[in-house]
């Protein structure tokens, strides 16, 4: 496809808005919170982007596939910088994300930690199941299929299910 | 990362001391988090083995970005694969601690809790000190390492206040790992030479909270403290266990025999 004739931050973030999570094929990398700056000069585009979790095997994949997309409307010229500070969190999913995670079947978020540097017992609420939205269920495990995952069951339903765990 | 690059000196240590300062803490994860990846497809239960891959994977990647940064801060043309693949043992800079073989169950949970107690104080405290990167880096580590404090702290619980052999193990895991704790707080020149540039920590302090946290739990865990006062120290220099060497064997063998492959 030609070049846009003007690129423009927003034309960069509308195509950015179509490259998924490869984990989580239901919410664009812009949903997940890790684009953090787009900066346009003339053709060149210039794209800051945060990890999730520091040794997430998807960040590469994530970037070459905005490179690709970006490559579909034209836009060639791309730089990636990864920045740590502020350091990626949940809390930065809208409420849209969330709904789609769910819908997916993946209990979204809680709210991320604020209390204190040790909490060795986790004292939150349970989380609702994805599938039925009982409220009885239990944590099985904090660390699942992928780092931002925790693994629960739903005590109604018998279904396990992944939260997107809170950080 | 870019095409590694293996220039620079394979043995020596580094004439920054901020740079050794970085591998200090790059290599404590490092390595840490190469001996949990030995239990990948190992763990006594799927879960555990999901978990203890988990945090094998944070702390890679938080060893990646730390050792990028030595790099840059080194000035010397190595990245983090040169950094991490193209150093011998004795230029290695980790604590002792993490490079203790995994052995049983119980002695991966206890060197896991003895180290993420102390992690999680240091990159808070690194989190405020006066360099930029390294502050970005423990900020977003210690999200991370939290979660690693309260899995392991809860086995600690499980295995110390559970059956009578898993109580034993627990113990002897204690006693043997103890005497490779203090290493992790004493201060050298290094730390003297990096708090001159607005780069501390203070070591006492921690050592006071992380004695306070892990006899806390061992002592809800029905675990015995440790009195042994011996003491084996001398990673952060670079000498280091019979360990060690035999580990970094086994991780660098790829890297080297195809040095600046890709795939």
């Amino acid at each position: 496809m030609v070049a846009p004739a003007v690129i423009t931050p927003d034309a960069v973030y509308e195509i950015l808005g179509s490259v998924m999570d490869p984990e989580v094929p239901v919410i664009s990398v812009v949903e997940l919170g890790i684009v953090r700056q787009v900066t346009v000069d003339g053709a060149r585009v210039a794209i800051t982007i945060t990890p999730t979790y520091s040794g997430c095997p998807a960040m590469r994949e994530m970037e070459r596939d905005m490179a690709a997309a970006l490559g579909a409307h034209g836009i060639t010229d791309v730089a990636f910088a990864t920045v740590y500070a502020p350091a990626w969190t949940t809390d930065w999913m809208g409420p849209d994300a969330r709904e789609k995670l769910r819908k997916f079947g993946i209990a979204p978020p809680s709210p991320a930690e604020r209390d204190g540097l040790i909490t060795l017992t986790r004292a939150r609420a349970a989380v609702p199941c994805p599938y039925c939205g009982a409220k009885d269920t239990q944590l099985k495990s904090e660390f699942g299929s992928t780092a931002c995952k925790a693994i629960h069951v739903c005590n109604s339903c018998q279904q396990p299910f992944d939260e997107f765990k809170p950080l | 990362m870019t095409r590694p690059s293996v220039a620079g000196n394979r043995t020596s240590g580094a004439a920054n001391p901020l740079v050794d300062y970085l591998l200090r803490i790059a290599d404590d994860r490092l390595v840490l988090g190469h001996r949990l990846s030995e239990w990948c497809g190992h763990g006594p239960i799927l879960e555990e083995d999901i978990a203890l891959s988990n945090m094998a994977l944070d702390l890679i990647g938080a060893a990646s970005a730390l050792l990028a940064l030595a790099g840059t801060v080194e000035e010397k043309g190595r990245d983090a694969d040169a950094l991490a693949f193209f150093r011998d043992e004795t230029a290695y800079r980790n604590a002792l601690l993490v490079e203790q073989p995994n052995g049983d169950f119980a002695v991966t949970i206890v060197r896991q809790f003895l180290f993420d107690a102390y992690s999680v104080l240091q990159l808070d405290a690194l989190s405020r000190c006066g360099h930029a990167d390294l502050a970005a880096i423990a900020a977003k580590s210690l999200k991370e390492d939290k979660y690693h404090l309260r899995h392991s702290s809860d086995w600690m619980l499980k295995l110390g206040d559970g059956t009578p052999e898993s109580h034993e193990r627990t113990q002897r895991a204690l006693d043997t790992l103890w005497r490779y704790t203090d290493e992790l707080f004493v201060k050298d020149a290094v730390d003297d030479a990096t708090a001159a540039l607005g780069v501390s920590i203070d070591l006492d302090a921690i050592r006071a909270q992380w004695h306070q946290l892990v006899a806390d739990v061992v002592g809800r865990a029905t675990l015995t403290l440790p009195t042994s006062t011996v003491r084996a120290a001398g990673g952060r220099v670079g000498r280091h266990t019979e360990h060690l060497g035999h580990m970094l064997a086994e991780m660098q063998i790829v890297a080297r025999s195809h040095p600046g492959a890709t795939w």
